[in-house]
């Protein structure tokens, strides 16, 4: 193979300056590893008791770091992929790049849980946030916000986790009647966005009543903040999940390490960073429990989750479905 | 044989802005085998067409009242109103959109106005919104444009013209309506190109999938179905839009030598009566739409600015190191590319203006692909980023310099031949104090652009090497929505001091 001899020089450089300590290389989304996310505390923990170097390399979301993940194939340095989510484990098994994590399952999920090769670490309801004050009263259930004119903004299913998560959220409480759901919820959509900060933003201007967010979210405001203004509305179909979940790439050099990381991120230490980090609910509850404030979240009463396979199966034709009612 | 060799640049320079463009989209089609495009996609296609010649028709037809305003009147605050002007198209779209949101938004103050006089409140999403946010962020540099065409005709000429009695009509036919006809329509190209791949604020003020635009499939194709045969065969049908607009600008402008003048700053007459009330009131009204959201960004941004985590700064100092070098690159790439064009090599101008069309996703994920097995691509991320922000600005540099270098070439080719003034020589003596303006205009675009740009970073990035933008998104994406709009504030305060520091560069070597 043909290298550039100033990238073979910098290799060997980092190869002779890192032979003491092995490298373990982590990839992630973004907001994971950024210094408000969980990265940098559970990098410390992990690198206190490892004896190695942990790196992360980021993709800007869970479809991004697939893409990222399936561009490197083979040829990865990536060792732990951390936060691809059920509505993408069918397409990175598909791939046939990840390997067996062997960790025992985790006890913190609503739902049962069984992969071989996706390890949950986290995971949250969607729900629509609103502002306490100036939406006293919000709908009890999708179908009821569709007959509303309440105005809500939402995210791409094409382009983002959110709104992907609304679209098989329709389409598990729905099935068939999805397509009659999303025209009644039309006349309530102010628009669409590509992503979950944008809508989130504009609704935090008053753009709209609602914004389809996650159940946790007014713990952000709740505990960072100290506001206590925002709340978010209990369906009655219940709440589609979504589901944060780690595996091991079947190239990586450092498979043991690898192992190691996986049962340091579904363990305590990191754990009990994960919910006002990644402001989602910890896949194995801490010894201490809870945060202060999650308490006062809403804790729908079902939780609805496609399996990795109906969801590779279905997501296809829900978007379709989606894009066909709201394009009238 | 030493002059062979320095012809033969320019035609280098094509190949590799080529090969950035088109060759990245090749090599991510063969890595991914080719793609058909469903009813979904043309319907895609179909939107993004109209949008974009929407947003070029209002911009072009706006530009040329504002433009001739900002030309013959003066008053106080002028030369920075033109330089505050050129912002809209310095911000960072998603920044834009919250600015335009924080206006004419639900709680913005035009609706609540319109709501005290009893009216029905004001929607900004759909297409009127999509228009809306083109316009603001496009007129700016369209009125530019205009603005230094018009300064570029002799002020000898309107001299002349007063001096035949000609009033405003005739004037206008003979003198302003040549110079629009060689700057109006490759600048209404260049919006309609760079709308061509709009994403973010067709999306965000779309209203929903009828909005869809090509750009927004490719990110589809690339990013959830991953399917990057796809995403290149989308891109090839933006290249070949692309290429055929440019073409038919190419054909439409018409450049006219007036005739070599002083090179006196412009005296336009300023006729009174009610083109002088309209002069003003256009000038009034723009300023107001293309500077309100711009304060309230300000608005937004300035009490957080203090609280900013020190990361900001490294990431700050980056994106200026990146910024300042993209934007040098980009500016020796397109004086060559120009002096190739002037000299009667079309090519030089379809190379130049062919990045226009190029889905930075799709050149990122080429890249990456080529750049992948050499070395590790964090390391590269920031070189790479480098590079592909030149060539991403390079076709506003060459379109900002074309005209002017044109007439230039028209008025003073005889008399430079006669002088024997070549190579280096007629570079300096020349063309750089004619150029100076647009040049450092342009390069302070490109530095601003580059600044602002989030594109290719986020795709290459790791734990380090962090940017501006990516910062900025960061911190929307950890819910400091407040946090982020002091740190966009502070990349639009630094994305304009470059472009300022430029401009003034260019305005003070402009030949006096």
């Amino acid at each position: 193979m043909k290298t550039l001899p100033l990238a073979a020089a910098v290799t060997c450089l980092a190869t002779i300056a890192g032979a003491e300590t092995p490298v373990l290389t982590v990839m992630t989304y973004d907001s994971f590893a950024s210094e408000w996310g969980p990265g940098p505390a559970i990098e410390k923990g992990f690198e206190a008791t490892c004896g190695c170097d942990l790196r992360f390399v980021t993709a800007g979301d869970g479809a991004a770091l697939l893409a990222r993940v399936q561009l490197e194939g083979t040829a990865s340095e990536g060792d732990v992929v951390v936060g691809l989510d059920t509505n993408l484990t069918a397409a990175a098994t598909a791939s046939g790049l990840f390997a067996p994590h062997g960790q025992p399952a985790v006890t913190g999920l609503p739902v049962a849980w069984e992969d071989a090769q996706f390890l949950p670490f986290d995971w949250g309801w969607f729900a629509f946030v609103h502002d306490k004050a100036k939406l006293p009263n919000p709908p009890a259930s999708l179908e009821a916000l569709a007959a509303s004119d309440v105005k809500i903004l939402i995210q791409d299913p094409r382009s983002s986790t959110p709104g992907l998560g609304l679209v098989m959220w329709v389409k598990a409480a729905y099935g068939d009647r999805a397509p009659e759901i999303w025209a009644a919820l039309a006349d309530n959509i102010v628009t669409v966005t590509p992503g979950w900060s944008e809508a989130y933003g504009m609704f935090l201007e008053g753009e709209a009543d609602m914004v389809l967010s996650y159940t946790t979210s007014p713990a952000y405001h709740l505990i960072a903040e100290s506001d206590d203004s925002k709340a978010a509305a209990p369906f009655a179909e219940g709440h589609y999940l979504q589901v944060e979940v780690a595996g091991l790439l079947a190239g990586s050099d450092q498979p043991e390490l690898g192992k190691a990381f996986l049962a340091y991120l579904v363990g305590d230490a990191a754990q009990s960073v994960i919910p006002t980090t990644n402001w989602m609910y910890p896949a194995n509850v801490p010894a201490a429990g809870l945060p202060e404030g999650f308490g006062t979240l809403i804790q729908p009463a079902k939780s609805l989750l496609f399996s990795s396979d109906e969801a590779g199966a279905l997501r296809e034709a829900a978007v379709a479905e989606w894009q066909a009612a709201l394009s009238r | 044989m030493a002059s062979r060799a320095v012809a033969l640049i320019p035609a280098l320079l094509a190949l590799i802005v080529v090969a950035l463009t088109l060759g990245s989209a090749a090599v991510t089609a063969v890595w991914g085998g080719g793609g058909g495009l469903g009813p979904a996609d043309w319907a895609a296609l179909r939107f993004t067409l109209l949008q974009a010649a929407l947003s070029a028709a209002v911009s072009a037809l706006l530009a040329v009242p504002l433009a001739r305003a900002l030309v013959r009147r003066r008053f106080a605050g002028r030369g920075l109103l033109l330089r505050l002007m050129a912002a809209p198209f310095l911000l960072p779209v998603v920044v834009a959109v919250l600015g335009l949101l924080a206006v004419f938004g639900r709680s913005g103050p035009v609706n609540s106005l319109l709501a005290v006089l009893g009216l029905p409140a004001l929607s900004v999403f759909g297409l009127h919104g999509v228009v809306l946010a083109h316009v603001f962020l496009n007129l700016p540099l369209v009125t530019r444009m205009l603005v230094h065409g018009w300064q570029a005709i002799p002020a000898e000429r309107f001299r002349l013209a007063q001096a035949l009695g000609m009033g405003p009509g005739p004037q206008f036919r003979h003198l302003e309506l040549p110079m629009l006809r060689a700057t109006l329509p490759g600048a209404a190209a260049l919006v309609f190109l760079l709308c061509l791949t709009s994403f973010a604020v067709a999306l965000t003020l779309g209203g929903g999938p009828k909005a869809s635009t090509v750009e927004l499939a490719i990110y589809q194709a690339l990013r959830f179905d991953f399917l990057p045969g796809k995403a290149a065969t989308l891109a090839a049908v933006q290249f070949a839009l692309c290429a055929t607009v440019t073409l038919a600008a190419m054909r439409l402008a018409r450049v006219e030598g007036f005739g070599a003048g002083l090179g006196r700053e412009v005296e336009m007459p300023a006729p009174g009566g009610w083109r002088r009330g309209v002069d003003a009131l256009m000038i009034v009204l723009a300023a107001g739409f293309l500077l309100a959201p711009l304060l309230a960004v300000v608005w937004r941004g300035a009490p957080g600015l203090v609280a900013l985590p020190s990361s900001v700064g490294w990431a700050a100092a980056r994106s200026l190191v990146v910024a300042v070098l993209s934007a040098v690159l980009a500016a020796v790439a397109a004086l060559v590319l120009v002096q190739a064009r002037v000299a009667g090599r079309r090519w030089a101008e379809l190379a130049a203006m062919l990045p226009l069309a190029a889905s930075g996703l799709v050149m990122g994920t080429g890249l990456f692909l080529l750049v992948q097995p050499v070395a590790p691509v964090e390391r590269l991320a920031l070189p790479v980023t480098m590079l592909v922000n030149a060539t991403l600005a390079l076709p506003y540099l060459f379109r900002l310099l074309l005209p002017e270098a044109l007439r230039l070439e028209a008025d003073y080719v005889r008399l430079a031949e006669s002088l024997s003034l070549r190579g280096a020589a007629r570079l300096r003596l020349l063309v750089l104090p004619r150029l100076a303006r647009p040049l450092g205009f342009g390069t302070g675009l490109a530095a601003a652009l580059s600044m602002g740009d989030l594109g290719v970073i986020a795709l290459f990035a790791g734990e380090r090497g962090v940017t501006l933008p990516l910062l900025v998104q960061r911190l929307t994406g950890a819910y400091r929505m407040e946090a982020a709009a002091s740190a966009a504030l502070l990349l639009v305060g630094l994305s304009f001091a470059l472009f300022w520091l430029f401009d003034r560069w260019g305005a003070r070597h402009a030949a006096a």
